[in-house]
């Protein structure tokens, strides 16, 4: 069995040991990790789910702008970062588990191994209670 | 192919009787196939190590630049020997080149020759999760967990495979090792060795002290061993603050709890391994 990069169970062994959410792709976009504080975004656990193809995962979400109309998925940093191998950053709402809109901002960024190879991305949900 | 064991200690070398039984030198172990052979790591072992009749090539392979992977470099004489074609392979960094980075070693004022003086024909070879060939030796280099860039090898010949991680923390992140083949730093190298050489420096009440620091404790270097599915397993890499003495009561006090079926063993300066 071929093992994940190094610089991807780094980021793995980081995001387990972080408060905030924390979901990492690989270079497809599908989801081979995401730690506990991600779980109640997902309302489910790496423990129970393992790895998520990109098409099962995406659904969970519904991301909306900030009049409620839903974003299209190229208006997502983890999509875009995916699509350019740059980092992205941007503020929108998602429709939580128990149906109501919450604020969030996503940071993503690229995995860029030792050798320049892209090898997937990180996005990490930040809480925002501001503006 | 024969493996034999020139330098077993971490860190720094040690020079005393109560570090001889298991050996003071640091890194370095030779893997031998008829007219070849590799030289794994360059560590002060390396003195001790003599080239093969009948052959000018030499193949030194690097798992890092740490001092105590290549001090022994300034002292093998092949490097000052302008018949010998010497090839280092050794990590790729993302901005600077082999070259570049032996030579802080390899110039004054740490060493008095710059690495360009040297009479030797020295090819540099940088290197990453690679696979090449020399002479009937398959390889494969992959990164693994460790401070800076580090690769562990994986020698395939005859059918016989050995597996060589001596600095590596496989078990760094919360939850320690983790059980997915995928998610295990150095699972490809190991994977079914017949023999694996590890670094197991600490024992687990040091490791928990020491987290982080790029080595393992004999504990995590057997887990891994068994989940790999590894024939035999030589520890390696000891801390210079182990005695003989110490080291033959962490071994006895290890195989009192082992229940498994792996062999396991601490690396010894002068045993050789054939294999295959």
């Amino acid at each position: 069995m071929a093992s994940y990069e190094i610089e991807i169970i780094l980021n793995r062994q980081l995001a387990d040991c972080l408060s905030i959410p924390v979901f990492i792709t690989d270079t497809a976009g599908n989801l081979i990790f995401y730690n506990e504080p991600a779980d109640k975004i997902l309302g489910t656990s790496f423990e129970d789910t393992g790895e998520m193809k990109v098409e099962e995962w995406s659904t969970i979400f519904k991301p909306l702008d900030e009049a409620g109309a839903p974003l299209p998925p190229e208006g997502l940093p983890l999509v875009n970062t995916l699509s350019d191998q740059l980092p992205h950053h941007k503020v929108f709402w998602i429709e939580s588990l128990k149906g109501a809109n919450e604020k969030i901002s996503v940071t993503s960024y690229p995995i860029i191994g030792r050798n320049g190879k892209f090898l997937g991305a990180v996005a990490i949900f930040w809480n925002t209670q501001d503006t | 192919m024969k493996i034999a064991i020139k330098g077993v200690r971490g860190s720094i070398p040690t020079s005393s009787p109560e570090t001889s039984f298991f050996g003071g030198h640091t890194s370095c172990v030779t893997v031998k196939e008829g007219d070849w052979q590799l030289i794994l790591d360059g560590g002060s072992g390396i003195q001790k190590v003599s080239s093969p009749e009948g052959t000018d090539r030499v193949d030194i392979l690097l798992t890092h630049l740490h001092m105590d992977h290549i001090q022994g470099l300034g002292f093998f004489n092949p490097l000052f020997d302008p018949s010998k074609e010497v090839h280092i392979w050794a990590p790729a960094s993302a901005t600077q080149s082999l070259r570049v980075r032996l030579n802080r070693y390899l110039s004054p004022p740490l060493f008095p020759v710059h690495i360009r003086d040297l009479p030797c024909k020295l090819t540099l070879h940088d290197i990453s999760n690679s696979s090449f060939e020399i002479g009937p030796f398959s390889i494969v280099s992959r990164f693994v967990i460790h401070p800076g860039p580090t690769v562990g090898f994986r020698v395939t010949c005859g059918g016989a495979v050995m597996a060589y991680i001596p600095d590596h923390e496989p078990a760094l992140g919360p939850k320690g090792l983790l059980n997915e083949a995928k998610w295990i730093s150095g699972f490809d190298l190991a994977e079914n060795a017949d023999l694996l050489l590890h670094d197991a420096q600490f024992t687990q009440e040091e490791y928990m002290g020491r987290i982080g620091w790029g080595h393992s404790c004999m504990e995590d270097s057997i887990r891994l061993a068994e989940f790999t599915g590894v024939k035999k397993l030589l520890m390696t890499h000891h801390d210079p603050l182990h005695s003989n003495s110490k080291l033959k009561e962490f071994l006895a006090l290890l195989k009192s709890k082992h229940t498994g079926q792996l062999d396991f063993d601490l690396a010894r300066e002068g045993i050789e391994i054939e294999l295959g």
